[in-house]
């Protein structure tokens, strides 16, 4: 029995054009059996970054809370929102510090990023349980579909995507890995962040 | 008439001589395998069916340390465990309905996987545990049952059949055979349900399912069963027991197939898709079974799509 197995759950992220994506499956199992199926796993963090935690259920809930006590810290001693860049090395080293008895979930970030020009950029990174950061171009994923994201996502994924396509991208890909992973799916939850708004939607996905 | 039935007994002389060497040619060195063909049977056509074994003292307990019995969940032999199939007997005959999905540990290996096998026009047999162990023996028990046929001029019973199956997989007890199946049929008894398993267990029913979302199904099938159902309540019972394990059970779900067995032999019903079944019904015109559409709208706690998007 694997604990990273114990709840099931997937997420994935997503660069495109002048913005980016993040989706998850809604299922919460106890092992073979689906107990529900509107079980967030992706938080707003601030405005332009959201957070995903796919992993041991109770993780999701603890990490949720003190990534929430963290950056609200943060803000009030910066007087400023934090970058995602800064809240990927929040999430690392915090992760880290329980290196020998770790967080059994596999954190996902999506956000844009200040440029020193002023604009914004897209960024996604990645963690393991212990915090080993990785910053991907392209996409990142994680969960119990994680191998099946990967396959799906290499396949569907291009460069440059504009909002509505990268929306189509990583629904297609989130709906179809889901329903080769006997832990994941029970509906999908998609979010992406653009410069000025955040486009939230969740899909209807196979209910077996 | 004396010489020719000496002849055809006698051991010494050309006619014996020659009688040996068609002997050899027929089985011995040219088997139909040597040909190329067995007409897909394999090992059956011979009769008696011969397999290799381990080749140590104890094959059984070798096989038993290397496949994967309900014991030790972490052995070499894999096999295909999450599944739903179920079988019940009423008025109107029996209804077989099965789940499609075949999973290889989390991984959706097939949607579209036939769990029912059938075994002649009258004999159905269902799927669970190790795929090509039923797929295999219930074949073999087909062969069995035609020959009972030529044999007996009478079709043989249910009972019957699926003590030749429980007797057949109890001889190879321990070397690692999975299978958990109902052997369904009309005879001339009537409606007939046989569990057999794999650890030759046989046991006589009204209703049975078997797999890791049986106890969902059973859930279902306990709540809504009755003796006297019509045929349209039944069959709409055993897809909704599917529709119930597919749904809950990671390792159950895709599509439902639905068999319905009278006295003149099965029929196929119908393939549904879960998931259409969750959202739109069986018929892809009704209302679905899923519990959300049962709910939205009925209290607060779950108020109407539009109302939640306000």
């Amino acid at each position: 029995m694997s604990i990273m197995e114990y709840n099931g759950g997937s997420v994935i992220a997503m660069v495109g054009k002048d913005c980016v994506a993040i989706a998850s499956d809604l299922r919460l199992g106890n092992q073979a059996l689906g107990v529900s199926s509107n079980f967030q796993k992706i938080f707003p963090v601030t405005d332009r970054i959201y957070l995903g935690l796919p992993g041991l259920a109770t993780d999701v809930t603890t990490l949720r809370e003190l990534f929430r006590y963290r950056v609200n810290m943060y803000t009030v001693k910066e007087e400023r929102d934090i970058e995602p860049e800064t809240f990927a090395h929040l999430v690392s080293s915090t992760l880290y510090e329980r290196r020998f008895g770790p967080f059994f979930i596999e954190p996902v970030i999506a956000g844009m990023s200040k440029t020193p020009a002023g604009g914004l950029k897209p960024f996604i990174a990645a963690t393991d349980l212990i915090g080993c950061l990785n910053f991907a171009k392209d996409f990142v994923v994680a969960g119990t579909a994680s191998s099946k994201l990967f396959g799906v996502a290499e396949g569907l994924w291009e460069p440059d995507l504009e909002p509505e396509d990268l929306f189509e991208t990583i629904s297609q890909t989130m709906l179809n890995a889901v329903d080769r992973d006997a832990y994941s799916g029970w509906g999908v939850m998609v979010h992406v962040i653009t410069k000025d708004k955040v486009i939230s939607r969740t899909l209807k996905g196979r209910m077996d | 008439m004396m010489n020719s039935f000496a002849d055809r007994f006698s051991t010494t002389g050309p006619i014996a001589e020659l009688r040996k060497a068609q002997a050899n040619v027929e089985d011995d060195q040219f088997s139909d395998a040597a040909w190329g063909s067995e007409a897909g049977f394999g090992s059956l056509a011979k009769g008696v069916p011969a397999f290799t074994v381990p080749n140590v003292p104890d094959p059984s307990a070798f096989l038993r340390l290397h496949t994967d019995d309900h014991a030790d969940p972490n052995c070499r032999i894999k096999i295909q465990h999450g599944t739903t199939t179920l079988a019940f007997r009423f008025q109107g005959g029996v209804i077989v309905a099965v789940d499609s999905r075949a999973t290889a540990g989390s991984y959706v290996a097939s949607g579209t996987v036939k769990k029912v096998i059938e075994i002649n026009p009258y004999l159905l047999g269902t799927m669970a545990g190790g795929a090509a162990d039923c797929q295999f023996w219930e074949t073999y028990l087909g062969m069995h049952c035609r020959l009972h046929e030529l044999r007996q001029r009478e079709r043989i019973s249910v009972s019957a059949a699926s003590k030749y199956l429980s007797n057949l997989v109890y001889s190879y007890k321990g070397m690692g055979l999975s299978m958990g199946t109902m052997i369904c049929g009309w005879d001339k008894t009537g409606p007939a349900v046989f569990y057999v398993d794999s650890d030759g267990t046989r046991l006589k029913g009204d209703l049975f399912s078997v797999g890791s979302g049986s106890t969902f199904a059973y859930g279902v099938l306990d709540q809504g069963y009755r003796w006297d159902l019509t045929d349209e309540e039944a069959q709409e019972l055993g897809r909704r027991s599917i529709y119930a394990a597919g749904h809950r059970d990671a390792f159950s779900g895709n599509t439902c197939n639905l068999y319905h067995v009278k006295e003149d032999g099965w029929r196929f019903i119908g393939n549904y898709d879960i998931s259409q079944m969750h959202y739109e019904g069986p018929t892809g015109t009704g209302t679905g079974y899923g519990y959300d559409l049962r709910v939205e709208g009925r209290t607060s706690a779950n108020p109407p799509p539009a109302a939640a998007a306000a």
